[in-house]
């Protein structure tokens, strides 16, 4: 952690392509994605402001695919088995409902193993974990069943 | 109608700093060099002096002397200044040595003295931290590697104006050389016993001044500061120093609170405060030094953009990187005229100097924001060149 004296802090690390990428958290409780350019790495090339929310999108969506490769390397040797992420849009049917209403297990025998929600993974969600919009939902089993667990997620 | 003819003087020189301001801001400069040139417009000696509004802009111009300081004060956390001091002290130490020798060379050779000598030591050293953040912020460096190099030589220069200016208010007060250095030393140790607070009972300082009501707040802020500056005025350590002091003392979420509400009033205050510097220098004066300004502009140009330079290779920064640290460094400003307001309004120093230093700061806000802006692309060609010239 870098101390931007004045203005708040910041973090960041090179990845193995060169670039750096970090976040500045400003004192008022701002940040700010920073991504730098490949040919000078010193400079930024990119910064976009994050509301508190949008830190939390971001953090979903980079979130759930670790979890989703760690598992598929915890089943390879399962033949026939994968897992999947699958988003709870907003507007999906069962936003705001809880995740028994989907009887996912009776009707494609997929289970849900977890959902990732702001960025924070919730194990084994019991069948009164209620869904809300942007929750990434990261299901077990094979894949006509995904496929169709896909399908109910978004039409019902 | 004595007290309407000072409103309307008073509200047509707010007017017309507001349209500078404007000016200022639409070609992504500092609004002082102009501000400076609109007192020049209206003093002593210029086109249209105004006489009614004296009393008035003489404290205003000391009240921003107060927020100023103030809000550098509290724009750095204790801790902030500590880390700070701890990681970059020989950058600091660097900064120092490179940019207050040329001021303080101009200075003997013009004769002034001493205290000349040391004034304009601290004109040519202390880089702007308002127009060097602005410019940073402007053209989206926050996220740069060497920007937090380049914010803490900010701060150590920062630390540098608590010792400093007890100093040179010694000075100015007529102590001798055994004074100056008592001075040091009793600063020294104010400053380090205010750090020392500030990091262990910041909180409770803050707690002072601090309410939820904004009013209340507002009031308590400005009376503590004007309190302290006053009675550190008195005690011979300037009301500059005490303010600061204040501002260092004060931390936290009240610090960011206090920052929010003082800004406007620093504006207001601190735009009389050069202006009133522009009323007292005389502009047939200025002939006279511009030969001189320019040389020392171009000199410690060279010195801040070396300080740059060496702070950001020390972090590891890459040439172009370091470049870019120096040039951001380059920009003087308010710190600047307020140090030469001192010497001036003691009367120990000639005239001329107020010219100089106008006219020093003038060009250095101006090439400050201009050269942070384009030493990318001449930095490049520059590194072709060296690239051509060596294969």
């Amino acid at each position: 952690m870098t101390q931007l004296p004045g203005l708040g802090t910041q973090q960041d690390f090179t990845t193995r392509s060169g670039h750096r990428v970090g976040v500045i958290t400003y004192r008022d409780g701002r940040f700010e994605l920073i991504v730098s350019g490949h040919e000078d790495p010193d400079a930024v090339a990119a910064s976009v402001a994050l509301t508190t929310s949008e830190t939390s999108t971001l953090a979903n969506l980079l979130g759930a695919p670790q979890l989703v490769a760690q598992l598929t390397e915890q089943q390879r040797e399962v033949t026939g088995v994968s897992t999947w992420q699958l988003p709870v849009t907003r507007g999906s049917p069962y936003e705001g409902r809880p995740l028994g209403d989907t009887e996912m297990r009776t009707r494609t025998s997929v289970s849900i193993v977890a959902v990732v929600r702001d960025g924070a993974v919730h194990p084994s969600p019991r069948p009164d974990f209620t869904f809300t919009g942007g929750d990434m939902v990261v299901v077990v089993g094979t894949a006509d069943g995904l496929r169709a667990a896909a399908e109910i997620l978004d039409n019902g | 109608m004595d007290t309407a003819v000072s409103l309307v003087e008073l509200g047509a020189v707010l007017l017309c700093l507001g349209v500078l301001a404007r000016l200022a801001s639409r070609v992504g400069l500092s609004p002082i060099p102009l501000y400076l040139l609109g007192g020049l417009a209206f003093g002593t000696g210029g086109i249209n002096p105004l006489a009614n509004i004296a009393p008035f802009t003489h404290l205003a111009a000391e009240i921003g002397v107060v927020l100023l300081l103030l809000l550098l004060g509290l724009e750095y956390s204790a801790d902030e200044l500590v880390t700070g001091l701890r990681g970059s002290w020989l950058a600091g130490v660097v900064d120092l040595g490179l940019n207050a020798v040329p001021g303080a060379l101009a200075g003997w050779l013009l004769g002034w003295g001493v205290i000349g000598t040391v004034t304009m030591a601290g004109v040519t050293y202390i880089s702007s931290s308002g127009i060097v953040a602005k410019v940073l912020g402007d053209l989206g460096r926050l996220g740069n590697r060497e920007t937090p190099v380049v914010l803490s030589v900010l701060v150590l220069e920062d630390l540098a104006m608590g010792v400093y200016l007890p100093v040179l208010t010694a000075l100015l007060g007529g102590v001798g050389f055994l004074g100056g250095f008592t001075a040091v030393a009793a600063s020294v140790a104010v400053v380090s016993v205010v750090l020392l607070v500030a990091l262990r009972f910041g909180r409770y300082v803050s707690a002072l001044v601090d309410s939820p009501d904004p009013e209340v707040f507002l009031l308590r802020l400005i009376g503590a500061a004007l309190l302290v500056a006053g009675v550190a005025s008195q005690l011979h350590v300037s009301a500059a120093v005490g303010a600061f002091l204040l501002g260092i003392a004060i931390s936290g979420g009240t610090a960011v609170n206090a920052a929010r509400v003082l800004a406007p009033l620093r504006d207001l205050f601190a735009a009389v405060f050069f202006v009133v510097f522009g009323f007292n220098t005389d502009p047939a004066q200025i002939p006279a030094v511009l030969p001189t300004a320019l040389l020392l502009a171009l000199i410690t140009c060279a010195t801040k953009i070396g300080t740059g330079w060496f702070a950001a290779a020390r972090q590891g920064v890459r040439r172009l990187g370091r470049a870019r640290a120096g040039a951001a460094l380059v920009a003087r400003g308010e710190f600047s005229i307020v140090i030469a307001g001192l010497a001036v309004a003691s009367g120990h120093v000639p005239g001329e100097l107020a010219g100089l230093a106008g006219n020093y700061v003038l060009l250095m806000a101006v090439l400050g924001p201009v050269g942070a802006r384009f030493v990318e692309p001449v930095a490049r060609r520059a590194e072709l060149l060296w690239r051509r010239v060596a294969a």
